[in-house]
């Protein structure tokens, strides 16, 4: 085997122009690859961290998939018939006992819970109103399951356990009405209801339509605003295994009837957007290295042409057939791994270089380094990749080299 | 042990095409140890088919080949490649050796494949068979920087790398001066006189033929009594 790779190496040395050539195909190939592949993963990782951070795992909402069945029903599961006019009880809307579903929940392993009761709202400040959105909550609950603690600018969402009349907002908010620290502001809800708060937080997600919109203050309260007392509107979970989403969300409304949405369901259309990209990422990458294939599957057919007589003699001499193959096949793969062995480095430079860059994403309001995924599968890939486009392209040429017969050439050479 | 080095009967080769081509008809030779045998006859009358044939580079269409005893007709074409590796060394008349290698790796080429001897012993074999060809001065040479004698007296030490029992050689003098051909078929003459080799020899040489054991005639592509 040694002596084959020497051969080989021997072939590859005596042209190095072509080699070389073929060799930064390779390498270019590989480095691009890998660049763009782990730029794409990562902001793909980056997209889905943001979607399962930022955004409960489950959220349980005052719904029901299906339409609940009347009594009747229930008595006679088999029986054919037919109910007209049937109207659902008006009723105070929420979900019932969410206090008993988040005690349950609460006593569940790897699961944080939190009730919330969201409603509309105006806000009135120096004879401007602006539309809210309030969210009713337990600040020792919800501290578990959003990540707006991390976005606190000033305060904390803690102070409205101490002073259940205080209120956070979004910065977007506080400059639109040109509010402070410890403000007093009046909220108009949607009920009619009147009440002032008092700032107590600011905090600045970097999407400015949350943060114009988004406000927080306690559940009990939100629950007198709205005439919704004992009520919240939804429950919404996390789990220290953010890929259990879907099958606890199934259990979760099979137990308690009303809707659970993973966030996989919730995020379904943007899933399968990505999975496209993702296609469409590799196949230009692909090619890429499929073009790069070409020019290995170029010298190697170049040399096994310029070496019928070498080939010959090899074989006349007692080489095998397979040893020749192998012969080629080692060109091909040497400048493939030689190609892996430049081409990961470059494309590790390109990545570093790639994440330098910082943009302003539409939407956001403070700009963001190129998200880059470094996790050994993409070098695994790329790397895999070339040294089989390699071995491919090699191995034409090669199958080609191992048929020559040596009489042919030594009747046509003399 | 047979003395018999090689035996063939009724070898006929005929290259299959729209137009057949009988490149051997009906050959029946035999070549002992130690002999050394010309093959001499017309150009384009088939020697060179014949050697070939001899050297099991090529398989005949009908008639058999018997290598040490051995009935070749039904080895495959990896068990042919590894009778030509141990037991036949090949001269042909350019002297074919790898441009990429120095003499002595171009020696060392059948025995590293081989795989018998360790390295060490490979390379001082390779060394000494091109140091008693009196080419101890070219040992790092690539073949572009040999003469055309002393590529084929590269050639005939990588032929006799394997220590063969056969060497063929197929017009190793035509394109050599009148001095590195005497000493090429000194060469040639003593390894069958010396060493016990079979030596057969393609040539159009008169005074190499004078000098065999035996004069092979080929008219035709059939042997003339
Ligand atoms: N590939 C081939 N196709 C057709 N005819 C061939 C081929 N190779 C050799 N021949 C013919 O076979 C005959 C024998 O050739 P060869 O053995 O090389 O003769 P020699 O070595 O005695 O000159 C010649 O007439 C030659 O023209
Ligand atoms: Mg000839």
């Amino acid at each position: 085997m040694r002596l084959l790779v020497g051969i080989a190496l021997k072939h590859l040395l005596f042209r190095k122009r072509q080699s070389l050539v073929s060799l930064l195909g390779i390498v270019l190939g590989v480095a691009f690859f890998l660049a763009i592949a782990a730029l794409m993963q990562g902001s793909e990782k980056d997209f889905i961290t943001r979607l399962v951070d930022n955004a409960p795992h489950i959220t349980m909402s005052d719904e029901y998939r299906t339409p609940r069945k009347q009594p009747v029903e229930e008595v006679f599961p088999r029986a054919a018939l037919e109910l007209r006019n049937v109207q659902p009880l008006t009723e105070t809307r929420g979900i019932r006992g969410y206090e008993q579903i988040l005690s349950d929940l609460h006593r569940t392993p790897g699961t944080r819970a939190a009730a919330v009761l969201t409603g509309q709202a105006l806000v009135s400040y120096a004879g401007r109103d602006f539309s809210v959105v309030l969210n009713g909550m337990n600040p020792e609950e919800i501290k578990g399951i959003t990540t707006i603690e991390n976005y606190m600018k000033q305060g904390s969402i803690d102070d409205l356990i101490i002073d259940p009349d205080g209120i956070v907002i979004g910065t977007e908010l506080a400059k639109r009405l040109s509010l402070q620290m410890g403000d007093n502001i009046t909220i108009v809800a949607s009920t009619g209801q009147v009440r002032t708060f008092k700032i107590l937080g600011l905090f600045r997600t970097g999407r400015s339509d949350y943060d114009e919109r988004q406000t927080y203050v306690s559940l009990k309260r939100v629950q007198a605003l709205l005439n919704r007392p004992n009520r919240a509107n939804s429950i919404i979970i996390k789990l220290d295994d953010p890929n259990d989403a879907y099958q606890v969300a199934e259990q979760l409304e099979e137990r308690y009837l009303y809707k659970s949405v993973s966030w996989q369901e919730a995020s379904e259309d943007l899933l399968s957007t990505l999975t496209i990209r993702n296609i469409i990422m590799y196949t230009v990458v692909s090619t890429v290295l499929i073009v790069a294939a070409f020019g290995i599957y170029n010298v190697i057919s170049t040399v096994v042409m310029e070496k019928h007589r070498d080939i010959a003699i090899l074989k006349s001499m007692g080489f095998h057939g397979r040893d020749v193959q192998r012969i080629f096949l080692g060109e091909g793969l040497i400048l493939g791994l030689l190609g892996c062995v430049m081409g990961i480095p470059l494309g590790a430079a390109i990545m570093a270089g790639l994440m330098q860059i910082r943009f302003n994403p539409p939407g956001a309001s403070e700009p963001v380094n190129m998200p880059m995924d470094w996790s050994w599968p993409q070098f695994a890939i790329a790397a895999a990749f070339a040294i089989g486009a390699a071995t491919v392209a090699s191995l034409l040429p090669a199958r080609k080299a191992a048929r020559v017969k040596p009489v042919d050439i030594l009747r046509g050479g003399t | 042990m047979s003395e018999v080095v090689i035996r063939t009967e009724k070898v006929t080769r005929i290259l299959s095409g729209e137009v057949p081509v009988t490149l051997v008809r009906d050959v029946d030779v035999e070549i002992k140890r130690s002999e050394f045998v010309v093959i001499s006859g017309p150009s384009g009358s088939g020697k060179s088919s014949l050697l070939y044939l001899l050297g099991l580079l090529d398989t005949p269409t009908s008639g058999k080949i018997w290598l040490m005893g051995q009935d070749t007709s039904s080895f495959d074409e990896d068990q042919l490649a590894d009778v030509r590796l141990s037991k036949i060394g090949f001269v042909f008349q350019f002297h074919f050796l790898l441009p990429e290698f120095s003499a002595l790796e171009n020696v060392m080429l059948p025995m590293r494949r081989l795989n018998k001897l360790p390295e060490s012993e490979v390379e001082d074999r390779a060394r000494s068979l091109l140091v008693d060809l009196g080419l101890e001065k070219q040992l790092n040479n690539l073949p572009k920087q040999l003469s055309g004698g002393q590529s084929q007296r590269v050639a005939i030490a990588r032929a006799l790398a394997n220590d063969p029992s056969i060497i063929l050689a197929d017009e190793p003098t035509g394109n050599l001066d009148t001095a590195s051909s005497k000493n090429v078929e000194g060469i040639l003459r003593e390894l069958s006189e010396k060493h016990g080799r079979a030596v057969m020899v393609v040539t159009h040489e008169a005074r190499l033929a004078e000098n065999a054991d035996r004069t092979i005639r080929i008219v035709d592509g059939r042997v003339q009594a």
